[in-house]
């Protein structure tokens, strides 16, 4: 609340409302809450400079005031460096993949039949299709790399704790649902690697304890996977997409409610800890973007094969597995820990803990210091973890034997290990002296 | 700046802030947020193409695949009818006397556009059969009024007294002769469309591949 309310321009020379005939304008109930309901004066909430259409409409509908208090005054922690570019580059890429998704969809067919025929003339005949496609290819990978970052980023410095838990777990439901329309919209083009891939989804779900067989029989929806399952997984797919872009909605919203974390990781206390998101993050996040946008335009234009493999190419045949089957890299290093475990159940149980585990970070780490910069136990820890993703993200786009199968192994006690430990690490921990505001932690 | 209320007060980060005083005329950052707005607008309106190319109507840059017909067991006379890209196309064996009936003057005068004047055939079809071989017509079966399928006609005499034989449209009455050309006071203004076609045997032709070295498409029909 910037300042105070301002009567509505044309509000003051017209008679009462309908409604409030009864009342005197005197005796209507006018508090900081009213919002000019019931009868009311209209107010608006911009500053008086504003020209009297934004003033007639915040009055009635207050999404000016709105952009104005959470995207142009909203304070920022000043200290920000680019790692908190990546929500950005999300928010973008998700805008590019519904954009793209839905152009896709209108010439896309969920059949056995015509999938994959669809798809390949989308690439050939439809005006521009190819470049539709390898925007949305593309994006899945960007979307991926940037949220990778964006979470580490939260890891590092400690943005999931109080008062940031829900924020923390918004984020990590995102996750979990762009890891699901990802998984749905690599099976549409029913290629080989889209068959197997689903195929062997869709058996480790069935591997899951209690619910699996059940779960794996909704998703399959028949004897075999055939049509029934395409036209679920386009539905599912679809759908996700913009069940993201709500839940993003509420996990912006999270955000605003607390304000940004910032490297020093103690909240910002003064006017001289923050500045104003436009022009200041506006432009960093836009300088970011530049270079974001460009790398994602170089693997578009430069390499739309890149990151695809050639046996997706082929139709799926389901009498045939590829000789090597990998999955896309942003699953790779859930499915090395997958490979790494001898044992069915096992190992379903074992990568799905990997990613669960990550939720539990707000109550797992009893540090009252936020950012690793301030805590010599936590920090090495917390870079082991990615060194661990990392060996974990290579071991499983190498075939599961020797060197990569030890790799992979150490990569998974790594990552476990992490989370057993980081319970006891506030007992053993001196954190360094934190600074007192946010101009001494980073100076200009 | 005081009227937006106590948490923009500037005094806080009055170090970074640069005082509205030392502003330029016309303001720096007023020219660089129009700049800046110009070229997101522009890399905008650059970034839509794609979308929007791919809402072109189908089918137009003729990439439909050329279609065979086999002609092999059409006896004179007969009309057979083939569907490509979506359309009926005639396919007409005419007998050596509507062919005569074609050529006579009394037939010509009563014709729009006798000589095919109008671009609704390819250069060469552009005769007096309109067609490749006089034996063969090859006509779009879409009345070039209203895009109604105009019946086969080929009797002589029939309902009209002097009907030369050629095709009537059940909706609203266009008369064209056997090769496809529209009788005058007929709604239809124009003569059927000839599709590109080349015959690759004396019994066998392929629609959508020119017979002369063109690259005549249904694009080019000037009312189809």
């Amino acid at each position: 609340m910037a300042g105070p309310r301002h009567d509505d321009v044309s509000g003051s020379d017209r008679p009462p409302p309908p409604g409030a005939n009864e009342q005197s304008a005197a005796e209507a109930p006018v508090g900081p809450l009213s919002y000019g309901r019931f009868g009311g004066p209209p107010t608006s909430d911009l500053p008086p400079g504003a020209p009297p259409l934004a003033h007639w409409i915040d009055a009635r509908l207050p999404v000016l005031s709105y952009l104005r208090r959470e995207y142009v005054e909203y304070p920022t922690p000043r200290n920000l460096n680019h790692l908190w570019n990546f929500g950005a580059f999300i928010t973008v890429t998700l805008v590019l993949m519904i954009l793209t998704g839905l152009f896709l969809a209108l010439n896309y067919e969920p059949s056995v039949a015509g999938a994959f025929a669809s798809v390949e003339a989308i690439d050939r005949q439809l005006p521009s299709g190819w470049l539709l496609r390898s925007i949305h290819m593309a994006g899945a990978t960007l979307f991926f790399a940037a949220l990778y970052v964006h979470i580490f980023r939260s890891l590092y410095y400690g943005s999931y704790k109080r008062p940031r838990e829900l924020l923390w777990l918004t984020g990590m439901l995102l996750m979990f649902m762009v890891m699901a329309t990802a998984f749905f919209g690599y099976v549409l083009p029913w290629g080989q690697m889209s068959f197997w891939g689903a195929s062997v989804i869709v058996s480790a779900v069935s591997a899951v304890p209690l619910l699996g067989h059940a779960l794996a029989a909704l998703l399959q929806g028949g004897a075999i996977l055939g049509d029934v399952a395409i036209h679920r997984f386009f539905v599912l797919h679809f759908l996700l997409g913009f069940a993201i872009a709500g839940v993003v909605g509420l996990h912006v919203l999270a955000l605003h409610v607390t304000g940004s974390n910032n490297p020093a990781g103690i909240e910002a206390r003064g006017p001289g800890d923050t500045l104003p998101f436009h022009p200041y993050y506006t432009s960093k996040d836009g300088l970011g973007l530049v270079v974001f946008l460009l790398i994602y335009a170089a693997l578009v234009f430069f390499a739309p094969g890149w990151l695809t493999e050639a046996d997706n190419y082929l139709p799926a045949d389901p009498a045939v597995t590829p000789a090597e089957i990998r999955p896309e890299w942003y699953f790779s290093p859930f499915f090395a820990i997958l490979r790494a475990v001898p044992s069915r159940s096992g190992g379903v149980l074992l990568a799905g803990l990997s990613v669960l585990l990550l939720c539990l970070m707000p109550w797992l780490d009893r540090s009252p210091v936020r950012s690793a910069r301030y805590r010599p136990v936590y920090r090495p820890m917390v870079i082991v973890l990615a060194m661990a993703f990392l060996t974990l993200l290579a071991a499983g786009l190498h075939p599961p034997n020797g060197i990569w199968l030890l790799l992979s192994r150490i990569a998974a006690g790594c990552w476990f290990g992490f989370f057993v430990l980081l319970p006891f690490v506030h007992r053993i921990e001196t954190p360094r002296t934190l600074p007192g505001q946010l101009a001494v932690a980073d100076p200009a | 700046m005081s009227a937006t209320g106590p948490s923009d007060d500037p005094e806080g980060r009055a170090s970074i802030l640069p005082a509205a005083a030392d502003q330029p005329d016309p303001p720096r950052r007023d020219f660089l947020t129009l700049l800046t707005g110009a070229t997101v607008l522009v890399g905008a309106g650059a970034f839509s193409w794609p979308f929007l190319d791919s809402l072109r109507p189908e089918g137009s840059g003729d990439a439909a695949p050329p279609l065979d017909v086999d002609l092999s067991r059409v006896v004179p006379g007969q009309q057979i009818v083939v569907v490509w890209r979506g359309k009926p196309v005639f396919v007409v064996r005419r007998t050596p006397e509507a062919l005569q009936r074609m050529r006579g003057a009394a037939l010509r005068q009563k014709l729009r556009d006798p000589d095919s004047h109008a671009l609704q055939q390819p250069a060469y079809a552009a005769n007096w059969h309109r067609s490749v071989a006089p034996e063969w017509g090859v006509m779009v079966g879409i009345c070039t009024h209203l895009g109604c399928v105009p019946g086969y006609a080929p009797a002589p005499g029939g309902g009209a007294p002097d009907w030369p034989g050629g095709y009537a449209c059940p909706c609203h009455g266009s008369r064209f002769d056997l090769a496809g050309r529209v009788f005058q006071g007929s709604p239809a203004p124009l003569n059927l469309p000839v599709p590109p076609y080349r015959m690759i045997a004396s019994d066998r032709l392929r629609l959508g591949e020119n017979n002369d070295s063109g690259s005549f498409g249904l694009d080019d029909i000037q009312q189809l």
